[in-house]
């Protein structure tokens, strides 16, 4: 059996890997961005000279060779669904016998005037690095639109090279849509101190340029920016349009069901550019985050060879980093007040350090953790929210959870006291969180 | 674009940016380098001694004032920009003059020293060597004048400790790099030069407490065993330390902590290396290539170490008796030592070899078969100072010249900045070696990983000094053990969603949990 697979970013090769562990079937992984997988989160890295491009590539050449895994370089015109073949935009066509989509996203543009300049700049292609390469060399200022975790991103990549930045973002606080008011309100802070301008409640109107180069900028308070580098980075959407003309079941992204097969028989869609008909309560239908193509990648690949599992994404976790503030959440975090949710939060008084529980007033079910610049272990918290653990055995057990680094300070006990204070219990910390204790708490339900 | 382009053709194009006071501070810590190299020709006269303070505090302020423009008014986090952008860093041109520069000083220094100006036949020091002489007396007293060593280790401690300084601005955010610095600080300065300056200086022989077998080959020698035995109750202690460390406190601590507790906190090697190499770190090879050189050439000269070491006991006896043993229960002893590694080899043959591990136990039965192949010889050899049909000082001085002097000095530190600064510790120290096979098989430390945060970004496996591909575990949710971690802790400082964090626990046959993700293995190798 031949199994093509269109896109070898996350999603794609976790498939690939995936079926040839557990198969010898033939394996084709189709790109035209690289020939390699690489880390797309990691680009930025690359940029700012903390790695090469080779040191975002997990696995050489060779790992592919030795596994049987085909490369295959070049760009996908259409799927001929009703041939199973893929046609390249030289003509050439590829037949399959299982097909695979993950072709990932693009950025969203919103037609904005003098998009087409040249100076105006994504985050999200291994060219885009190059073509920023190219202009921040005599790039003295950048606008950056979006207030997402892409945008941040290229903020830190242009200030790392000692280009002023500003910050273009729709909503009343940095990321306010997704992060609490407080956790926002200590990245708004954290973006100013490094130096960028943040200008919040503030959208791009258009941009100008003078003999096709971006000079400047309007924004919808009616100021005026001169740049040279505009980062639009206002999101990303299901990169499918290369199927437009054919007849797969299409909303934002392909249609699939919990087993991630397609309309049409014996074509899956995985990753960003698959849009669930179902999704499991609390959850998106398009969710554009590395894990959720990871795991689609190794679901995928177990329901080709048929294990007919529904697709289930778990307890809902993510991870990012804001400059130097480290960012992961567990579970659910709303980013306001809801009746019936209570929260416990802990802010440092002086580092940009806090944490969040989220608990149900009623039952006082644990429902989620929210931390910025501390580690928590997923499996712990994980296990804590599955379980429905009530959040007064969560706090004197929560040691368990921290994974900040030896010798690190640790600020529990904070927790607990505030929960004392808000409801008149007096709870002690119990565990001190050794990696034994952890162990033994992970093993035992 | 077909193929990845490795370098964007970025590296000519950017230069790590300069402000004002980083060019103050090079400008000082350069002077302050030229005064020493120019001390080479003697000119100083009178102002020798002023001139060599200055030196020192040039160099000393130069790095000071350099940290301070690179990290004040910085928050505090990960600063690795421009590491892979500018020539210092990136094996520029920079890279290899620096490289050249420390290359050569370390050729002259161990081997040349009369060049330095070391006197000779009772003639008074010159040149450089002499420009130390003032320090060296103020230390020691007025009759001990300087040597090429104590040039060395003056200038060794001097780098661990104005670089020790500006690695923990770099990383005053993590109190893990910041303990663990100030201990290699603290002993270098105390350990490796104060307390063998005070030794010197009472007569009594010099002793560098920290320096345990293997790493400190020489500890088995006639004339350091004769010195410590000549030196009354203190050099006693020295001989029941310095077995005491091999023996109970090496392997107990090794059990607890892993090998960090020497090789990234007490270590002078690692001190250097995680200080004045931390800008290098990213350098070391990750390829499978450089793995499997590294565990042929570090077993290697563990065994080479074994051996040199039986030779020189053996050589001891044949002169001596005292205190030590006979020939007869040298002989019985080591052959009832060597027995039970071989039964214990023997033992966890299965378990050993089923995780790949034949080249250990090669290595092993290579050791025990050189070893018997010793003793027999030695009875028809018996009485001559001859081992292996070799001189046992030809020996000696074979791995003096290529272990300790070349391998160790010249290519471990003088290619800093071209491998990255854990060659030596990597690839060559019988010591790392050692301690090496006990966290692989008998140790509670691991580094863990957190559940599926992992974006396979690669920053672990890049700013890893000793090269290990710490991405490949953490992608799948494993726990690292890996035989040649250090412990520095940067792959958990690194990572930038919270994955890595070093822990000991439990042996480390029970993992934190299944792997997460159900990935294939990487490669056939699975070993150390």
């Amino acid at each position: 059996m031949r199994i093509v697979i269109i896109g070898n970013g996350i999603s794609g090769i976790t498939a690939a890997k995936t079926l040839r562990q557990l198969s010898d079937h033939e394996i084709i992984v189709i790109s035209d961005e690289s020939e390699l997988f690489f880390s797309r989160t990691a680009l930025m890295y690359v940029f700012m000279g903390h790695m090469r491009v080779q040191d975002i590539v997990p696995h050489p050449k060779s790992f592919y060779e030795q596994h049987n895994i085909k490369l295959h370089f070049g760009r996908v015109n259409t799927v001929q669904f009703e041939h199973k073949q893929v046609e390249f935009n030289d003509n050439h066509t590829l037949a399959y016998d299982k097909l695979i989509i993950a072709t990932g996203s693009k950025p969203t543009m919103y037609g904005w005037p003098g998009s087409h300049l040249d100076g105006v700049h994504n985050l999200y292609h291994l060219q885009d690095l190059e073509n920023i390469e190219r202009h921040a060399e005599t790039c003295k200022h950048a606008v950056i639109v979006g207030g997402g975790l892409i945008g941040i991103e290229l903020a830190e990549m242009l200030h790392s090279r000692a280009i002023q930045v500003t910050m273009l973002v729709r909503e009343s606080g940095y990321w306010n849509n997704v992060l609490p008011a407080e956790e926002s309100e200590i990245l708004n802070k954290h973006i100013s101190e490094q130096g960028i301008d943040l200008q919040l409640q503030t959208e791009l109107k258009e941009i100008w340029g003078d003999k096709e180069k971006v000079k400047m900028i309007l924004t919808s308070n009616g100021a005026k920016i001169n740049t040279q580098l505009v980062g639009i980075t206002t999101g990303v959407q299901p990169n499918i349009s290369f199927l437009d003309f054919t007849s797969i079941e299409k909303n934002r992204g392909l249609l699939t069901n919990s087993f991630l097969e397609t309309s049409i028989p014996d074509v899956y869609a995985i990753g960003d550019c698959a849009e669930l008909r179902n999704p499991t309560k609390g959850r998106k239908a398009v969710e554009p985050v590395w894990y959720t193509g990871r795991m689609m990648g190794e679901l995928v690949a177990h329901n080709i060879l048929g294990a007919q599992k529904a697709y289930d994404p778990g307890i809902w976790f993510n991870s990012a980093k804001f400059f130097d503030i480290e960012y992961q959440v567990y579970g659910f975090v709303p980013n306001q007040e809801m009746p019936g949710i209570k929260h416990i939060f802990w802010k440092h008084p002086s580092k940009n350090k806090s944490i969040r529980l989220v608990y149900e007033e009623k039952t006082g079910t644990i429902l989620g953790f929210n931390l910025l610049g501390i580690r928590y272990r997923q499996e712990v918290c994980e296990k804590w929210i599955a379980e429905e653990t009530s959040i007064e055995t969560v706090l004197q057990n929560l040691s368990l959870a921290n994974f900040d680094p030896e010798f690190f300070k640790s600020y529990e006990k904070h927790l607990v006291h505030i929960y004392n204070e808000q409801s008149g219990a007096k709870l002690k910390l119990q565990s001190n969180g050794r990696l034994s204790q952890v162990l033994t708490f992970l093993k035992h339900s | 674009m077909n193929e990845i382009n490795p370098s964007l053709s970025l590296t000519e194009s950017s230069k790590r940016p300069l402000n004002t006071l980083q060019n103050i501070g090079l400008l000082i810590g350069f002077s302050g380098i030229a005064i020493i190299t120019f001390s080479l020709f003697s000119l100083y006269q009178n102002y020798s001694e002023i001139l060599l303070y200055s030196s020192l505090g040039a160099i000393s302020l130069g790095v000071i004032l350099y940290t301070i423009g690179t990290y004040i008014g910085k928050t505090p986090g990960i600063k690795n920009d421009y590491n892979w952008l500018s020539g210092l860093t990136n094996r520029g041109t920079t890279a290899w003059i620096a490289g050249i520069f420390i290359t050569t000083f370390y050729v002259l220094l161990y081997w040349y020293p009369q060049l330095l100006g070391l006197g000779v036949n009772g003639q008074s020091n010159s040149g450089l060597i002499g420009f130390f002489d003032p320090l060296s007396q103020l230390l020691k007293g007025p009759e001990k004048f300087a040597s090429e060593w104590f040039v060395y280790g003056t200038l060794y401690t001097l780098a661990i400790l104005v670089f020790g300084i500006k690695f923990i601005a770099k990383y005053k955010h993590n109190r893990y790099q910041v303990i663990r610095t100030i201990s290699v600080m603290f002993f270098q300065l105390g350990f490796a030069f104060i307390i063998p300056a005070i030794l010197e200086a009472m007569s009594l022989p010099y002793n560098d407490f920290k320096n345990v077998w293997p790493l400190n080959y020489y500890f088995f020698d006639t004339w350091n065993i004769n010195g410590y035995l000549n030196a009354g109750n203190i050099g006693l202690f020295m001989l029941i330390f310095g077995v005491a460390m091999i023996l109970l406190v090496t392997p107990i601590l090794t059990y607890f902590f892993g090998k960090r507790w020497y090789c990234s906190w007490v270590c002078g090697c690692g001190g250097l290396a995680e200080t004045a190499g931390d800008p290098f770190r990213h350098l070391s090879d990750k390829s499978v290539k450089a793995w499997k050189i590294e565990r042929w050439s570090i077993h290697l000269v563990l065994v080479l170490a074994f051996i040199m070491t039986i030779a020189v006991i053996y050589n001891y006896r044949a002169q001596e008796v005292r205190y030590l043993v006979t020939t007869e229960s040298f002989l019985i002893g080591f052959t009832i030592l060597m027995l039970s590694l071989a039964g214990i080899t023997f033992y966890n043959r299965d378990k050993w070899i089923n995780k790949h591990n034949r080249i250990a136990f090669i290595i092993g039965a290579c050791l025990l078969g050189l070893v018997f192949l010793c003793i027999g010889l030695s009875y028809f050899t018996f009485g001559s100072n001859d081992l292996f049909f070799i001189q046992t000082y030809k020996i000696q001085q074979f791995y003096g010249f290529f272990i300790g002097a070349a391998f160790s000095g010249v290519v471990g530190v003088g290619f800093y900045p071209i491998m990255g600064s854990r060659v030596w510790c990597r690839f060559g120290c019988p010591m790392a070696g050692l301690l090496g096979l006990q966290q692989k098989f008998f140790s509670r430390f691991r580094i863990t990983t957190n559940g599926s945060q992992c974006i396979s970004c690669g920053n672990c496996s890049t700013y890893c000094e000793m090269g290990i591909d710490v991405r490949a575990y953490a992608e799948k949710g494993q726990d690292i053990v890996r035989a040649s971690c250090v412990g520095c802790g940067i792959c958990s400082a690194v990572c930038p969603r919270g994955v890595l964090k070093l822990e000991n626990g439990p042996m480390i046959d029970q993992r934190a949990s299944e792997k997460r993700a159900f990935f294939i293995a990487e490669d056939e190798i699975k070993m150390l």
